[in-house]
C-alpha cells in the first residue's frame, strides 16, 4: 500500500472536518456556558465539512480503499445538510430538555463522519468502520434523554440488535474475502458469480445493510427507537443513515458484478414486504411520531422498488440503469429534507417531554398555529406524493424506473401502498384542520414554533416546493455521467 | 404549431394570484374578501369569454397552444391548448366559481378567508386540468385540484363532513395513482408525454400496442375517470360528497369536477386507446345504463333532498358516458353539450337546495311540504330548473339528452332503449319531489315565515335561468363549437383503428366484426 498522497487527504477532508470539530466540541465543553454558542460551532463545523467538499479530486483514495465521485459528492452534501439542519434544530429541543449540548452535537457530526465514509466507501472494511461510526454514536444519541424509560429502551434495543446486524455484516464480509481473497469492491467486481459462498457472503452483507435502513423483515426495531429517540435525533435517523446506508447498498450491489445479476428478486421481495410493513403498521398509530416511524420503513420500501429496477437491469450503467440510480438519489434526497421538516415541527410541538405527539393533542392546529400546521401538511403531502412536492417526482421516478424495466406488478404493488399511505398522511390533515380540540389545550403545551426550528423548516419547505416546481437541477447532477466511477 | 402568447397561462393562474393576494391580506374584513374574490372570479370569467373568439368555429386542433420546456428528464412540458370540447368547460368552470362567491355569502361563516382561497386554487386546478396537452401536466393538475376540493367539504361541510372528504380523496387519488402508472408506461413506449405528439405516432403507426397492452393502458386511464364522473358501481363516493359539502362545494363537484372524468374519457380514452375503447364499449355501456336507471330509481326513493340531487347526477352523467361510447358523432356533441347543460341546471339545483338549507338548516323532504306559498318566487324558479333538469323541451336539458339518444340509437337501438326510461324515471323523481316540497298544504309551523328569495339569490337564480333558457334556445351556438373537435376525435379513433385492423384507409367495408369503417355511412346519414 502507498503511504497517503495529498489527494488522498484532499478526499476525506470532510470526515476530517466532521470528526475534528466533533473533538473540538467535546474539548469546549467545559469551558463554553452558552449553548447557544456551542450550536454555532457545531453548524459551522457541519457546514465547513460539507462545503471542503469543493476540494475532493475524482477518482480512487488510499489505494482505492474510497472512491470520490459524484456519487459519494451528493451523499457527503446530503448528509452534511442534513446533520446541519439537525442541530439547528436541536438547539431549542436540548434546552426545554436540559440536556447538555456539547456532546450531543459532537456525536451528530461523528455519526455524519461515518455517513461520509459510508458514502465514499469502495471496500468493505472501510465500509464496516463507517457503517460503526454512525451506528455507535447513533446508539448513543437515541438514548441521549437519559431520564426517559423510552429514550433508554430504544437505546438498548437499537444497541443490541444493531450489533446482531453488524455481526451479519462482519461476517459476510468474511466470506466474501474467503472466496475471493479480496475486500475491495473493484476486485470482487470480476469475482465468479457464481459461487455459493460469494452469494452467501453477500447474502449476509444485504442482511446487515437491509437491518440498518429498516426494510422488512428487518424493521422490527425501527417504531420503537424512532419514538423512544430525542426528536431531532430521529430526525437525523430517518435522514441521514438511511441515506448513506442506501448509498452503500446501491454501490456495491452495482459494482459487483456477481450481485447485479442474482439479486433482482431479493430486491423485489424486500420492496414489498417493507412498503407493507410500514404501511399497515402506520395505520393503526395514534402517536404521529410512530406514525412517522412507520411511514419511514414504507419509504425504505419505496427506494428498494427502485433497487428491483436497478438490479433486474442486464447489463451495467445503460440509460435505464442510469435513470434508476437517479430515481434512487433524488428520492432519497426529498424524502431525506421532509423529513428533517416534519420531525423538526414535531420536536417543537411534543413540548416538554415530549408529552403532546398523539393525533388528539394535533386537533385544531391549523388555527392555533398556522405556520406549523400548513408547513407539516406540505411535507405530509410530499410523503404521500403529491404534485408540485420533492415526494412526488421522487415517487414518479421510481415508477419510472420500475415500469421501465418491467416491473409493472411491483409498481402496481406500489400504487396500492401510495393509497394506504394516503390515509393515514390525510388522517393528520384532517385533524389539524377539520377538528377541534377536545377540551382546553394545556398550558405547557408549545404555542409556536421556536425561532430555530422555524428556519429549519422555512428552509426544507422552500427546497420541498423547489424540488417539485424544478426538479431539472438536482436531475442534472445525479443524472451526470461518471457519477459511479467504480461502477462498470 | 402557433402560439399565441400567454392567454391560457393567465387564464390558468390568475386564480392563483388571486388567492395568494388573499393570503397576504392582513385583517379580517370578510365582506372586503368576499368582494375580492367575486372581483377576482368575475374577471376571470369575463376574461375566459375571450375564448370563445380565439377558437375558431369549425376547425379541430387545438388553439392558443402554448408550450415551454420545464423537466428535461423526461422530457416533460408546459404545454397547453384548448378546442372546442374544452373551450366551454373552461368557461363553464369560470362561470360558476363567481356563483359560488355569491352563493356562499351568508352561508359560510367561519375561516372566510381559507375558504376563498380554496375556492380559488380549485378553479386553478380545474381550469389547468381541461387545457392541459401533457398526460404529466394533465395528471399535475389533476391531483392538485383534490386538496382544495377536500378541505372545502372537510372543513366547511355538514355533520359527517371529515368521513365524505376523505374518502373523496381515497377514491379519487386510488384511480390517479393507476393513471399514473398508466401514463408512465406509455411513455415507455412512446417516449413523450406530449398529447399531440402521441396521437401522431399512433396515427401515423409510429408504433404499436399489443392487445392486451392497450387493454390494460386504457383501464388505467378509464378506471381513473370513471371514478370521477362517477360510473356504477365506483359512485358510492359521490352522494357522501355531495351531501356533506357545503353548497359551493356541491355546485363545483357537480357543475366541473365529474365532467373532468367525461372530459378525460373523450381527450384520452378514446384517441389514444381505439381498439380498447370499442371493445370495451358494450361493457362501458351496460355499466352507463345501469347507472343511469339505477341512480333514477334511488334518487325516487331518497328522503333526503340534496341527496336526491346527487343520485340524478349518477343517472345524468350516465346519459353522458352512453353518449361518448356510443362513437357517433352526433351523441358525442350531445355528451359535451348535457356536460355543460348538467353542469348549469344540477348547479343551479344545489344552490336551490342550499337556500333552502340556509333557511330551515335541513335536507329532508319531510320536513318540508306546501313552500309554495310562503316562498312563490322559490317555487317559480326551482320548478323552472327541476324542468330543465328533467329535459323538458327548449330547455338545456332536452338537447343533450335528445342528441345523446339519436346518436346511440344509430349506433345500437337497444342501448337507447333503455336509457329513454331515464329520461322517464328523472322527470318522476324530480317531480314527486317537487310536489312533496313546494304543494300542498304548509305541514310544518316553521315553514309559514320562510322568507322568499333575496336580492343576492334573485341575482343568481335569474342569471342560472336566463343561461338554461338561452342553452336550450340556441344550442347550435354549442354543438357549432363542438362539433369539429368530437368529430376530429372520432377520425383518430377511426383511423388508428384501421391502421390496427390493417384496413386500407377510406375504403368503407362492411365487417360487422369492425365497426370502424362504418362510421363515416351513418356520418353522411345523420347529417
Amino acid at each position: 500500500m502507498n503511504p497517503p498522497q495529498m489527494a488522498d487527504i484532499l478526499r476525506v477532508l470532510p470526515e476530517l472536518a466532521w470528526c475534528g470539530f466533533g473533538v473540538i466540541l467535546m474539548l469546549l465543553q467545559p469551558f463554553v456556558k452558552f449553548r447557544q454558542a456551542i450550536t454555532f460551532i457545531a453548524m459551522i463545523g457541519a457546514a465547513l465539512g460539507t462545503l471542503l467538499t469543493f476540494f475532493r479530486i475524482p477518482g480512487p483514495g488510499f489505494s482505492g480503499l474510497i472512491q470520490s465521485d459524484v456519487y459519494s459528492l451528493f451523499f457527503h452534501w446530503l448528509v452534511g445538510l442534513v446533520a446541519f439542519l439537525v442541530i439547528l434544530a436541536s438547539d431549542s429541543y436540548l434546552e426545554r430538555e436540559n440536556l447538555d449540548a456539547a456532546e450531543f452535537y459532537a456525536l451528530i457530526l461523528f455519526a455524519t463522519a461515518g455517513m461520509g465514509v459510508l458514502a465514499s466507501a469502495q471496500e468493505l472494511l472501510t465500509a464496516f468502520i463507517g457503517l460503526e461510526m454512525s451506528s455507535i454514536s447513533s446508539y448513543i444519541l437515541a438514548g441521549y434523554r437519559r431520564d426517559s424509560i423510552k429514550s433508554t429502551e430504544a437505546a438498548v434495543k437499537y444497541f443490541l440488535l444493531g450489533s446482531f446486524a453488524t455481526a451479519f455484516f462482519l461476517y459476510g464480509i468474511a466470506l466474501v474475502y474467503g472466496v475471493s481473497g479480496s475486500t475491495n469492491l473493484q476486485d470482487l467486481a470480476t469475482a465468479n458469480p457464481s459461487s455459493m459462498l460469494l452469494r452467501l457472503g453477500l447474502t449476509l452483507i444485504l442482511v446487515g445493510l437491509c437491518f440498518k435502513v429498516a426494510a422488512a423483515p428487518f424493521q422490527i426495531w425501527t417504531p420503537d427507537v424512532y419514538e423512544g429517540a430525542p426528536t431531532p435525533v430521529t430526525a437525523l435517523f430517518a435522514a441521514g443513515p438511511k441515506a448513506a446506508t442506501f448509498a452503500l447498498l446501491l454501490r456495491i450491489f452495482t459494482t459487483i458484478d456477481a450481485a447485479t445479476s442474482y439479486w433482482f428478486w431479493a430486491f423485489w421481495i424486500l420492496a414489498a414486504f417493507t412498503m407493507f410493513a410500514g404501511n399497515l403498521g402506520a395505520i393503526v398509530q395514534t402517536n404521529v411520531k410512530r406514525m412517522l416511524a412507520y411511514s419511514s420503513i414504507a419509504h425504505a420500501g419505496y427506494t428498494l422498488v427502485a433497487f428491483a429496477a436497478v438490479t433486474s437491469m442486464k447489463s451495467g450503467p445503460d440509460g435505464g440503469a442510469a435513470a434508476a440510480y437517479a430515481a434512487i438519489l433524488f428520492y432519497l434526497l426529498g424524502y431525506a429534507l421532509v423529513k428533517v421538516g416534519a420531525f423538526t415541527i414535531l420536536s417543537d410541538l411534543g413540548g416538554r417531554g415530549e408529552r403532546y405527539l398523539t393525533l388528539d393533542d394535533f386537533a385544531g392546529l391549523g388555527t392555533r398555529q398556522p405556520f406549523a400546521a400548513a408547513a407539516l401538511s406540505l411535507f405530509l403531502l410530499s410523503l404521500l406524493g403529491l404534485p408540485i412536492t420533492a415526494g412526488f417526482f421522487g415517487k414518479f421516478y421510481v415508477f419510472k424506473a420500475a415500469i421501465n424495466s418491467n416491473l409493472i406488478w411491483l409498481a402496481v404493488i406500489m400504487a396500492i401502498n401510495s393509497i394506504i399511505g394516503a390515509y393515514y398522511y390525510l388522517r393528520v390533515i384532517v385533524v389539524m384542520y377539520m377538528r377541534e380540540h377536545k377540551g382546553t389545550v394545556p398550558a405547557d403545551a408549545p404555542a409556536s414554533l421556536s425561532l430555530t426550528s422555524a428556519m429549519v423548516v422555512a428552509v426544507t419547505t422552500l427546497a420541498t416546493l423547489y424540488l417539485g416546481l424544478f426538479p431539472n437541477h438536482v436531475l442534472g447532477i445525479v443524472l451526470s455521467q461518471n457519477l459511479m466511477l467504480s461502477a462498470r | 404549431m402557433q402560439f399565441t402568447g400567454h392567454f391560457l397561462s393567465l387564464l390558468i393562474f390568475l386564480p392563483a394570484v388571486g388567492a395568494l393576494a388573499l393570503l397576504l391580506l392582513k385583517g379580517e374584513d370578510h365582506l372586503f374578501i368576499r368582494q375580492l374574490t367575486f372581483a377576482i372570479s368575475l374577471g376571470e370569467f369575463i376574461f375566459s369569454l375571450f375564448l370563445l373568439r380565439a377558437v375558431p368555429t369549425g376547425q379541430p386542433g387545438y388553439q392558443l397552444e402554448e408550450f415551454a420546456r420545464w423537466i428535461n428528464v423526461p422530457p416533460i412540458n408546459y404545454h397547453v391548448g384548448i378546442d372546442g370540447i374544452s373551450l366551454f368547460l373552461v368557461i363553464l368552470t369560470t362561470f360558476l366559481t363567481p356563483i359560488c362567491v355569491l352563493a356562499s355569502w351568508h352561508g359560510v361563516h367561519h375561516r372566510i378567508k381559507e375558504f376563498h382561497v380554496m375556492l380559488l386554487l380549485l378553479e386553478v386546478g380545474v381550469v389547468g386540468v381541461f387545457v392541459s396537452l401533457d398526460l404529466f401536466l394533465f395528471f399535475l393538475f389533476w391531483e392538485i385540484m383534490l386538496i382544495p376540493m377536500a378541505f372545502l367539504i372537510g372543513i366547511w361541510g355538514h355533520d359527517r363532513r371529515i368521513y365524505a372528504a376523505v374518502k373523496f380523496v381515497l377514491y379519487t387519488m386510488g384511480g390517479s395513482i393507476l393513471m399514473l402508472v398508466g401514463i408512465v408506461w406509455l411513455y415507455n413506449l412512446t417516449g413523450t408525454f406530449d398529447l399531440p405528439a402521441i396521437q401522431q405516432a399512433l396515427q401515423q403507426g409510429a408504433f404499436t400496442l399489443s392487445a392486451g397492452q392497450e387493454m390494460l393502458l386504457f383501464l388505467s386511464f378509464f378506471v381513473a375517470f370513471a371514478i370521477k364522473v362517477p360510473l356504477f358501481p365506483l359512485h358510492t363516493w359521490l352522494p357522501d360528497a355531495h351531501v356533506e359539502a357545503p353548497t359551493a362545494g356541491s355546485v363545483i363537484l357537480a357543475g366541473v369536477l365529474l365532467k373532468m372524468g367525461t372530459y378525460g374519457m373523450i381527450r384520452f380514452c378514446l384517441p389514444l386507446f381505439p381498439e380498447a375503447s370499442h371493445r370495451a364499449a358494450p361493457y362501458v355501456a351496460v355499466l352507463a345504463i345501469i347507472g343511469i336507471i339505477y341512480g333514477a330509481l334511488v334518487a325516487l326513493v331518497q328522503p333526503n333532498l340534496k341527496k336526491l340531487v346527487a343520485y340524478s347526477s349518477v343517472s345524468h352523467l350516465g346519459f353522458v358516458v352512453l353518449g361518448i361510447f356510443a362513437f357517433e358523432n352526433i351523441s358525442m356533441q350531445g355528451a359535451v353539450y348535457q356536460m355543460l347543460a348538467h353542469g348549469i341546471s344540477t348547479g343551479a339545483l344545489f344552490l336551490l337546495v342550499g337556500m333552502l338549507y340556509d333557511r330551515r338548516h335541513t335536507f329532508e323532504i319531510s320536513e318540508y311540504g306546501g313552500l309554495a306559498t310562503p316562498m312563490p318566487k322559490f317555487a317559480a324558479f326551482f320548478l323552472f330548473i327541476v324542468l330543465s333538469s328533467l329535459g323538458l323541451p327548449m330547455l338545456n336539458g332536452f338537447v343533450g339528452e335528445y342528441l345523446i339518444l339519436l346518436g346511440t340509437f344509430l349506433a345500437h337501438w337497444t342501448w337507447s332503449a333503455w336509457a329513454a326510461t331515464g329520461v322517464i324515471l328523472s322527470a318522476c323523481y324530480l317531480l314527486w319531489s317537487y310536489q312533496r316540497v313546494f304543494f300542498g298544504e304548509v305541514t310544518h309551523q316553521k315553514n309559514r315565515e320562510l322568507r322568499d328569495v333575496d336580492t343576492r339569490e334573485r341575482w343568481i337564480l335569474v342569471t342560472m335561468s336566463v343561461i338554461i333558457l338561452w342553452m336550450g334556445i340556441n344550442s347550435p351556438f354549442f354543438t357549432r363549437r363542438i362539433d369539429a373537435s368530437s368529430q376530429s376525435v372520432l377520425q383518430q379513433m377511426n383511423r388508428s383503428a384501421e391502421h390496427e385492423a390493417a384496413i386500407p384507409t377510406g375504403a368503407p367495408q362492411p365487417q360487422p366484426a369492425a365497426p370502424a369503417p362504418q362510421y363515416s355511412v351513418r356520418r353522411a346519414v345523420s347529417q
